[in-house]
């Protein structure tokens, strides 16, 4: 034991809704800020770091912090409606409290990847993770190669960020594919599965790191594809979810063998993903 | 120089008490046809004569436990508008838990090495831990589930206690084990301990030479790591296994835990709770993935988290204590040496085999 007394690791800070982001009929936006100024002010993070939202009364849960450590006007995280929590979190509105334990886990090893090309792979509400990285690389430009970005949905109403995608379009500094399963009459991009959209565009695994995030069947053929460009498997990186409560590698909720995905992730490559006992 | 004192068996329980004055004392009492540590009350039925039905963890780690409070109220001007506060709620009750065996002590070390790690410490353990004088009373009648001399431990092994008692006829000799257990001894009125220190010695090492031979469990890690991948071995050794969580609960090194809030009205908490990774829901993912869908790999990451995952993080201490408890209480006479023997010796047949 040591002198000084610990910090509670389990007390969240109080954090106050801002604005709330209807994003597709069940993802939501929800832009907070840390009631305490000190604490808001001081708050550092890194993308692809993780918090633990709480309502309190119902419980918490994880999610990313999508916004970028470059732009702490305030923290955002994206929230799909699945279960009792995210129910509970879809029905606040800004000006309502809720608890914040932030930053946690590890981030994307964005200094890693200065220099490279990156190609960034998401569907559905997996863009979340990635979007914290692209915001922070566009707002970094210069350390950063080509960026390319393939963004795919179920259909068009499923496409969050929608208000943002005209500015990654638009950009001539990185190339946007959208792509959905199913289009619409005046939907003008992609209609496709993301991994054959991938191959089509057949960017250079050369000097490159791809980012991948989506559900796990998706994951899987994206990995697929990636590998038929070309790309090996310390170049392709993905972050994980669990089911987790303490966010700290106490509570032994999230293991996959000696690693826990709340402090040693959730951030990994493919290449430290096949070291890991096959249990994802 | 640390202290040793004696008492005799008559004044041990008026001694507890007197010290129950200014603390809690934890010690196993017989209730129920179960013996488990409660605390001491000049009524209770003192029961030292084995291992308690559970592990004292739940002085350190309580079964239940209120991690925060929190309170909501309705704006004055906006009553559709409600405030939260929030409070953390830390116990530090000063404890003095008496007659935990050995192997139950050693159990606390397993628990420091995750709960106290460097800058994650977590509050509520650690407050506990340094509120908690802990006596452990060597073993003098191992039970035939025992295994403490196979995993690291033995009957008169002090690791993790800050006084040990030995009983040696007609009392107990008490041996300080830290500084504070020293402290804790020279300011009561004991005996002299004398030459009884060596007879005590004796005891133990007579305990500890009595064991049953048995094969060292230590070496597992590295073979229950080959076994990984061998569905059929996993499903074989949990065929009976019903998933009930007994193990776990009364296991003095599982450490598992939920966190879930309750609500009354306006007023709320965030308790923590024991889990049970055998448990179907331990996993479950809100997605409705669930990385251990089934039981055999629900117990091979229960056997490779005591026996391999843990032992490979923390200098190869396994988180087992050989206590048996998890053997002597399985409904369906699961036992855990055997799982693990029948791993060592999978895995060193097959790498005979490659080696063929």
């Amino acid at each position: 034991m040591t002198d000084n007394p610990p910090t509670n690791l389990y007390l969240p800070d109080m954090a106050t809704i801002q604005e709330v982001v209807q994003e597709t009929s069940n993802i939501k936006t929800f832009r907070v800020t840390l009631n305490n100024p000190d604490r808001m002010r001081d708050f550092s993070f890194e993308p692809g770091q993780v918090g633990q939202l709480s309502v309190f009364g119902v419980g918490e849960s994880t999610f990313v912090i999508n916004s970028s450590p470059t732009r702490m006007d305030y923290l955002q995280f994206s929230v799909m409606r699945v279960g009792e929590l995210t129910e509970r979190l879809h029905k606040l509105r800004a000006g309502d409290q809720i608890g914040v334990r932030a930053p946690l886990g590890n981030c994307f090893p964005y200094e890693e990847m200065k220099g490279k090309d990156i190609v960034f792979v998401g569907g559905g509400i997996g863009m979340a993770p990635l979007r914290t990285l692209l915001v922070y690389m566009l707002d970094n430009r210069a350390d950063y190669g080509n960026i390319s970005l393939l963004y795919g949905a179920r259909s068009p109403a499923d496409m969050a960020f929608s208000y943002e995608l005209p500015e990654w379009l638009g950009r001539e500094d990185m190339v946007t594919e959208l792509t959905v399963d199913n289009g619409t009459p005046d939907w003008k991009h992609k209609v496709g599965l993301i991994p054959n959209v991938l191959k089509e565009m057949a960017p250079s695994a050369d000097n490159a790191f791809a980012v991948t995030c989506g559900p796990p069947i998706m994951i899987k053929f994206t990995i697929e594809a990636l590998h038929s460009l070309g790309f090996k498997d310390e170049q392709i990186i993905t972050t994980l979810e669990k089911r987790m409560k303490c966010g700290v590698g106490i509570c032994g909720r999230c293991n996959i063998g000696t690693h826990y995905v709340c402090k040693d992730g959730p951030v990994f490559t493919n290449a430290q993903l096949r070291e890991l006992p096959n249990e994802l | 120089m640390l202290a040793a004192r004696y008492i005799t068996t008559d004044k041990l329980v008026p001694w507890l008490l007197s010290l129950s004055e200014s603390r809690l004392v934890l010690a196993p009492i017989r209730k129920g046809g179960q013996t488990v540590f409660q605390p001491l009350e000049a009524d209770s039925e003192l029961d030292l004569d084995g291992l308690a039905t559970s592990s004292p963890k739940a002085a350190l780690l309580p079964r239940c436990e209120t991690l925060l409070e929190f309170h909501y109220s309705k704006g004055e001007e906006a009553p559709s508008r409600t405030s939260v506060e929030v409070r953390e709620t830390l116990h530090d009750q000063p404890t003095f838990l008496f007659g935990a065996r050995p192997c139950d002590v050693r159990g606390f070390t397993v628990f420091d090495r995750v709960y106290d790690a460097g800058s994650k410490r977590d509050i509520y353990y650690c407050t506990r831990r340094d509120n908690t004088l802990v006596a452990s009373l060597a073993c003098t009648d191992p039970a035939e589930t025992c295994f403490c001399h196979r995993v690291g431990g033995g009957p008169g092994d002090s690791t993790g206690a800050d006084l040990l008692f030995t009983f040696i006829g007609d009392g107990y000799v008490v041996e300080a084990v830290t500084d504070r257990g020293n402290d804790f001894l020279l300011s009561q009125t004991l005996h002299d301990a004398g030459d009884r220190v060596e007879t005590a010695l004796k005891t133990r090492e007579a305990v500890k030479a009595a064991m049953p031979e048995g094969e060292p469990l230590l070496g597992a890690p590295e073979q229950v790591n080959k076994l990984f991948d061998d569905q059929p071995f996993w499903e074989d050794v949990s065929a009976k296994c019903l998933s009930c969580g007994a193990c776990s609960y009364l296991c003095p090194t599982c450490y598992c835990f939920n966190m879930t809030d309750e609500m009354h009205g306006n007023d709320g908490v965030r308790v923590r709770t024991w889990d049970n990774c055998m448990s179907f829901q331990f996993t479950l993912e809100g997605s409705g993935h669930n990385p251990r869908a089934a039981k055999a790999q629900r117990m091979r990451n229960r056997i490779g988290h005591k026996f391999n995952y843990y032992p490979a993080l923390h200098d190869g201490n396994l988180a087992c204590v050989g206590c048996g408890r998890c053997i002597s209480h399985c409904p369906v006479s699961m036992d855990v040496r055997e799982i693990v023997s029948k791993a060592q010796t999978r895995a060193m047949a097959e790498e005979e085999q490659i080696n063929d």
